[in-house]
């Protein structure tokens, strides 16, 4: 079985860096760490492969850690057009670059931690005809079926869909590995599918600022939170507690 | 002449930096505060495999040099895991080279591939109450019986003893008096620690209370001849090997304490503000802690070159010894200068400067005091007279 697993690199949450004011989204001059809600998938892929098969990486950023973690090889988009691309223009990038690796599954994080448009995964599979599931927390496979457990508000979902397909993972569902040390040593030799946006057969009007369909139209920061209200507790604190959660509807 | 790290380096350090964040201060202080070994920290560094970095990878290991071990360790203690985190591998990571080198083969093949998945841990015993530094007026004695030698005596600063299944301890098999030179006579021994004649008592101690260092007492533990390392009456050579590289990862860990120290208080005297400026606008405040960066550096300086010598087969002992010398000075200077800037706060725990400060402390007497080191190089290096 040939996995695809998306992973993108992000400016460390703990260090952000700063917004450009020019271009309306972060600058990425800073050093960029694997997101961490791409290392699930990763380790998912690597669980469902576990020896037998390949889990390929596809990214428009170098990522080292990855493969250090123990993914086969790497398809590496990258091309000085791909800057400023909003989801759409990212999605047509990796659904090319996924279509090269002819997997048979692609897993995706939910959303990134830097944009948050969570809409990425599903515009891939769009673009791929594939089936997509979203909101995985377990993926099993068999027999040319994809056995999903769903995460709902109410619980879970048992979903099963045709290979190939596409499958979100959700956040914290899996305890992703460190990069062992055998594994960081290795990675440097594994082979990285270099590719430019020609390779894929992507027009750069299509990508990047020039094929931008969306419009970062101003940032504000977010509101700074209110002050809460501070109970005193004179022997009924509980109860104002359970009123005022009443009020919420939460209980 | 090149300055730059490798890719390999780099890697190395950026992959410990990834498992060092998920254990953050606040873990460091409970186990230090709590006296409980870090195992879910050396679990994980374990089923990376790091733990067995530079054991060779014939044996399961990484195979990697004192380079590559040093950077790991300055790494570790760099996440302020300090001598808690590095303490808790350091001996998994070089210690069991006797055995590689003079051990028998069976022995060898029976026992490092377990200290690299980090299954068996391993102490060292050397150390005396009534010798010091001075390794060969040892009186622990081990005496041959049939196919076995009776091991009696004590040993001080066992480190991690407790956890540790195995011990590599040097013994005396010709009494001091009776041996032809002070330094034959000593041999070395693998032997099991957790044996009903063998006590173990933790040390009180200022610092580092996450891993225990233990008076243990030996009260005629039988050990089978198979664990004699190499030939009998040889041991104090064979010990003399590991100083270097211990000296070097000592450094380095000293080293890593020493950047803890310094990035934290210059950041802190940029956010700190008194009388409406930070306080690190003052020279009093900035000035020492550019002092610590420089001497700091100085010292990796040394390290680098001292392991770089290790690894190529050179003479590295004016090396190691002053990699020791300056990076345990220029990191407790550090911890000093940083509780200095942090003033109160750096006095309270919750900031975590004492913790350092008192890890600081422990590399100007282990793994070898200053002073020796100043013994080492004025009649190794100087041609001086020996003052001892």
């Amino acid at each position: 079985m040939k996995v695809v697993v998306c992973v993108k690199q992000i400016p460390d949450p703990a260090d952000p860096g700063e917004i450009d004011p020019s271009t309306k989204t972060l600058k990425r001059d800073v050093k960029l760490i694997l997101d961490e809600s791409d290392s699930y998938g990763v380790e998912m892929a690597l669980q469902l492969v576990d020896g037998d098969g390949e889990v390929v990486l596809v990214s428009m950023a170098p990522n080292n850690e990855v493969l250090a973690m123990g993914a086969d090889s790497a398809i590496l988009v990258s091309d000085e057009a791909l800057a400023g691309s909003d989801a759409l223009g990212t999605a047509k990038v990796l659904a090319a670059a996924i279509k090269r690796a002819e997997p048979d599954l692609v897993l995706a994080a939910t959303e990134s931690s830097d944009g948050y448009t969570g809409t990425v995964p599903e515009q891939v599979a769009e673009l791929l005809g594939m089936p997509s599931v979203t909101f995985a927390k377990e993926v099993a496979v068999a027999d040319g079926t994809v056995a999903v457990k769903r995460q709902t508000e109410a619980g879970y979902d048992d979903v099963t869909c045709p290979l190939p397909c596409l499958v979100s993972v959700t956040a914290g569902v899996v305890e992703p590995r460190y990069p062992s040390f055998k594994g960081i040593m290795a990675a440097k030799s594994k082979p990285v599918d270099e590719v430019g946006i020609a390779d894929l057969g992507i027009d750069a009007g299509a990508v990047g600022w020039a094929g931008g369909g969306q419009e970062i139209v101003a940032i504000e920061p977010a509101p700074a939170r209110e002050a809460g209200e501070i109970v005193e507790d004179e022997g009924d604190a509980y109860e104002r507690i359970v009123s005022f959660l009443e009020e919420l509807k939460v209980i | 002449m090149e300055f730059a790290e490798t890719d390999d380096h780099q890697a190395i350090r950026e992959g410990i930096q990834r498992i060092c964040a998920d254990f953050n201060d606040e873990y460091w202080a409970t186990c230090d505060d709590t006296h409980e070994f870090p195992w879910a920290f050396y679990e994980a560094l374990a089923a990376s495999g790091w733990v067995g970095i530079a054991i060779p990878e014939e044996f399961g290991g990484g195979g990697q040099g004192i380079t590559e071990a040093s950077i790991m360790l300055e790494e570790i203690a760099a996440s302020g895991a300090a001598m808690n985190g590095c303490s808790a591998v350091h001996l998994s990571i070089f210690g069991m080279e006797p055995v590689r080198r003079y051990g028998s083969p069976e022995l060898a093949a029976k026992v490092l591939p377990r200290v690299a998945s980090g299954e068996l841990h391993v102490a060292f015993g050397v150390t005396e109450p009534d010798a010091g530094t001075d390794t060969t007026r040892i009186r622990t004695r081990a005496v041959r019986d049939g196919d076995e030698y009776v091991i009696t005596g004590a040993k001080v600063w066992t480190t991690k003893a407790p956890m540790c299944e195995m011990c590599l301890l040097l013994v005396r098999t010709t009494p001091y008096e009776a041996a032809a030179s002070p330094t034959e006579g000593l041999s070395l021994f693998l032997v099991d620690l957790q044996d009903p004649a063998v006590d173990i008592t933790p040390i009180p101690k200022l610092g580092r209370n996450a891993v225990v260092s233990c008076e243990v007492r030996y009260d005629g533990l039988r050990v089978p001849a198979s664990r004699l390392i190499g030939q009998e009456g040889e041991g104090f050579r064979y010990i003399l090997d590991g100083l270097n590289p211990e000296r070097i990862l000592i450094a380095s860990e000293a080293l890593g304490i020493g950047r803890v120290c310094v990035e934290r208080a210059s950041g802190y005297a940029t956010d700190r503000v008194v009388f409406d400026r930070p306080i690190g606008q003052n020279q009093g405040i900035a000035f020492p802690l550019a002092d610590a960066h420089m001497r700091l550096h100085a010292a990796s300086l040394v390290i680098r070159e001292a392991s770089w010598r290790y690894d190529n087969n050179l003479s590295c002992a004016e090396a190691a010894n002053t990699a020791k010398y300056l990076a345990s000075d220029a990191a407790f200077y550090a911890a000093d200068r940083a509780m200095q800037t942090h003033g109160g706060f750096g006095y309270a725990k919750e900031y975590h400067i004492e913790r350092y400060w008192r890890e600081a402390r422990l590399m100007k007497i282990a793994p070898v005091s200053q002073e020796m080191v100043l013994n080492f190089v004025s009649a190794k290096v100087l041609g001086m007279p020996k003052s001892y």
